[in-house]
Order: C-alpha cells, then sequence, then structure tokens
C-alpha cells in the first residue's frame, strides 16, 4: 500500500489550513507539527487541520496533533479539526481531544467557528 | 507474506519495519469488505490492527522482529489473532513511544492509548502476555 505523505498549507490573514494526504502515523505526524509549529512562531494562533485526505491515524499521530494543541493553548490559540471520518471523530471524543480543539465537518464551517 | 491456511483463514507474517502495520490493515480490508462489512466498521478493524501492530513493534523487544497475524473468518464475524514471540508485557506497565513535554491536561494525555483504541472499536479483546511473546485475540462481529 503505497503511503504518500503530503501536508498543504493555506494560510489568510487571521487563520492557516493545514490539509494532510496519507497516513497520519510518526512520520507524517512530524512534518505537521513542524508546519504548524513554523506558522504559530510567525503569529498564527488559528489553526484548522483538514484530515478529509487522511484515511488512518494511529495513536502516535493522534499524539502528536495533541502536542499542537497544546502550543497553541500557550499562545491562548485555537485548533479546529474537519474532515474526521466517524471512527476518527469517535477517537478524538474518547481522548478527549474534542474538549480542547474543535470538530467540524468541513473546512468552511471549521474557519467560521474561530 | 501472506498464506490461506484453510478456506477461512489466512496467515501474514510481517517485519517489524516502519508502516508494515499498513500490509496488514489492508488485507484486513479485502476481508472484511468480502464479509460484506460496512465501511466504518472496515476502518475501525484497520484501527485496531495498527495499534495491535504497533504494540508489538514498540513493547515485544522480539528478537526475530516479526509479527504473525492470523484473520479467521467466521460465520458471526471476523477474528483476529496478533502474536509476537517478545518479552510479553502487562497492560498495567505499559509505556509508549515518543515522550515530550508533559501532558498540559491529564485526561488528554499523550501515551499510553493503543490497547484502550482496540478495545473500544472491537467488539471482545483478548490478550495473553507472557515470556514466550504476546498474543492479541480479537474479534469484529457481523452485527448490523
Amino acid at each position: 500500500m503505497a503511503n504518500k505523505l503530503d501536508i498543504q498549507i493555506r494560510a489568510e490573514r487571521q487563520y492557516a489550513v493545514l490539509e494532510t494526504a496519507g497516513y497520519l502515523n510518526d512520520a507524517l505526524g512530524e512534518k505537521l507539527s513542524k508546519k504548524a509549529l513554523e506558522l504559530i512562531e510567525k503569529g498564527y494562533t488559528q489553526l484548522v487541520i483538514n484530515l478529509d485526505k487522511t484515511a488512518l491515524i494511529n495513536s502516535i499521530g493522534i499524539s502528536i496533533l495533541i502536542e499542537i494543541i497544546e502550543a497553541l493553548e500557550e499562545r491562548e490559540g485555537t485548533l479546529n479539526f474537519c474532515g474526521l471520518s466517524a471512527t476518527q471523530e469517535r477517537t478524538f471524543r474518547m481522548m478527549a481531544i474534542a474538549k480542547y480543539a474543535g470538530i467540524f465537518p468541513d473546512e468552511k464551517t471549521a474557519i467560521a467557528n474561530f | 507474506m501472506a498464506t490461506t491456511i484453510s478456506n477461512d483463514q489466512v496467515l501474514l507474517t510481517i517485519p517489524m519495519r516502519p508502516d508494515m502495520e499498513l500490509a496488514a490493515a489492508q488485507l484486513a480490508s479485502v476481508i472484511a469488505e468480502s464479509m460484506s462489512f460496512s465501511e466504518e466498521q472496515i476502518e475501525e478493524i484497520q484501527v485496531a490492527l495498527i495499534e495491535s501492530c504497533i504494540n508489538a513493534f514498540e513493547h515485544s523487544q522480539s528478537p526475530d522482529r516479526q509479527v504473525i497475524i492470523k484473520y479467521i473468518m467466521r460465520t458471526d464475524g471476523l477474528e483476529f489473532e496478533i502474536s509476537d514471540q517478545g518479552v510479553g508485557f502487562s497492560p498495567e506497565n505499559r509505556t509508549q513511544r515518543r515522550t515530550s513535554k508533559p501532558d498540559l491536561h491529564p485526561e488528554m494525555r499523550k501515551r499510553g492509548w493503543g490497547l484502550e483504541i482496540i478495545h473500544a472499536l472491537m467488539d471482545s479483546v483478548d490478550i495473553m502476555s507472557g515470556e514466550n511473546g504476546t498474543t492479541i485475540s480479537m474479534v469484529k462481529s457481523k452485527t448490523v
């Protein structure tokens, strides 16, 4: 199974969207974390992570997402997720991620809810 | 390499190398689809299998660096046995991979979720662990 990892970034004035493609494991997670921390360093405190093109996430990948949530919290920022499958959303809620980050069906709604 | 060991069982051996858990998950997807599991159930199976493999990769210290996965197609569901020949582990005493800064919120901890995810996504889970290795047996039932 090919696992093409990719991250697309769309940075606007008030927020930035990071869209992942591929299996969110430690490798893609580290790439995502690096990009997110760069955006936070540039002053972005409202981030969306769009997981629509990520069919599978493992617990290491999720632990890296939690680090991004924590990094944003330190700057009083907000992370909204979108594009999650039902299983991903269930897992995120089980891990209490939904208490500290937003979960929305699509990118437009995630952006509108900052 | 996947081997058919009977009409209703497939055996897969994977090396403990990065992303090899995806091979196990993809085979599970093919088998589950053939058994008419729903898309959501197939994803649940894949995630549980991935976590089981990662658990073996990270904790088993298996000398042969291999994980053996048996896929058993039952009339009432799909059963998996994920085995390694490592040192065994205690679910209560597990630690996890990468450590970073301390958790900001204890309820949203960064470590130790693998087995909880497996339990949440499968209908039954049994873990046997000893000095000759660990086997996680788990079943996804074909319920509507």
